[in-house]
């Protein structure tokens, strides 16, 4: 294996494994909310606000990964 | 097809180099100038037009500021920092979104290949805009919480020697309050910078078309990405006001 088929190979693992663990937390957050909704209609607003903070938190973390993978493939 | 994960230099001012991202983000505060000076010209108690909707923006904003700090008067004393920052982000995203942004262009020779330098991206696009961002709402968020409770408050949370576990409780936070710096300007970076990636990637498989479900994807990542950063402030801020030692435990 030469150093261009692991940098492609890692590009591709960054990301692609980066990307499972925030997938699966915003699933969760976003079940809990909807869930949370769903009891209490009238505390939706209230609800919002703090789900859409921690989503953002967990894409951040794909985004890290995103950020690596780019750097592999683009940065000599 | 050429991506390249830095911000091409197009000239320089003096020794400083400019960047094609700060073009765009140039062009975006004197848009947000421009549209400053002729919605609030004439101010009239009913308003009308493009009054009417700054109003609108503005009420949004101050409803989201308030909404996070419970207390009018201090709202209003933290609203401008972060309506900037609000702003700012969401009018540099989706400026761009417009065409003309990376495909006008130089072709230039570096190192004997030729390179294609476009003259406009993506003001969030370049890691140096986003860093600085960063550290002007990590640095606002410290000023805040020393102008509103005190250095020697907010100093006693980071240098705790009450206990030995108090005061690794006191390092860890002041390392969680550093690594917000990265967290910040890596969020909007990696956003927007992807989002370039992709409409590039699939205006290349894809040409007319395809572009189009991600133009909406953009506009919304746009959106909401200047909303998150502005809502991580508040709530930092928020945080760092707050006098921790008054909770009883």
């Amino acid at each position: 294996m030469d150093a261009e088929t692991m940098s492609s190979l890692a590009t591709a693992g960054a990301i692609a494994l980066g990307a499972i663990a925030p997938a699966v937390a915003i699933g969760m957050i976003g079940s809990k909310g909807v869930e949370a909704i769903g009891r209490n209609p009238e505390a939706a607003g209230k609800v919002q606000g703090p789900m859409v903070l921690a989503i953002a938190f967990a894409e951040a973390i794909a985004v890290y990964a995103l950020v690596v993978a780019l750097i592999i493939k683009f940065v000599k | 097809m050429e991506i390249s994960l830095a911000a091409e230099k197009i000239g320089h001012i003096g020794a400083m180099p400019i960047t094609n991202s700060m073009l765009t983000s140039w062009i975006a505060t004197l848009l947000l100038i421009v549209l400053a000076f002729v919605a609030t010209r004439s101010l009239k108690q009913v308003p009308k037009g493009i009054q009417n909707f700054f109003e609108l923006i503005m009420e949004f904003l101050i409803n989201t500021v308030n909404s996070v700090i419970d207390n009018k008067e201090q709202s209003k004393k933290y609203l401008p920092l972060v309506a900037t920052i609000f702003l700012f982000i969401i009018t540099n995203n989706w400026l761009g979104l417009l065409p003309g942004i990376g495909t006008i262009g130089l072709h230039e020779v570096h190192n004997g290949k030729e390179v294609f330098i476009p003259l406009l991206r993506s003001g969030n696009a370049d890691l140096n805009t986003t860093l600085a961002l960063a550290i002007i709402a990590v640095i606002a968020i410290q000023v805040f919480g020393i102008l509103a409770i005190g250095a020697v408050k907010y100093a006693g949370k980071f240098i705790n020697f009450s206990s030995p576990i108090m005061f690794f409780v006191g390092i860890l936070e002041f390392i969680s309050e550093m690594s917000r710096l990265i967290s910040f300007s890596f969020r909007l970076f990696g956003n927007v910078f992807a989002g370039e990636v992709l409409l590039a990637v699939i205006a290349m498989l894809l040409p007319f078309v395809g572009p189009l479900p991600f133009y909406g994807l953009e506009l919304f990542v746009g959106f909401i990405q200047a909303l998150v950063f502005m809502m991580l402030t508040l709530v930092f801020i928020k945080s760092a006001i707050t006098d921790h030692s008054a909770e009883a435990h």
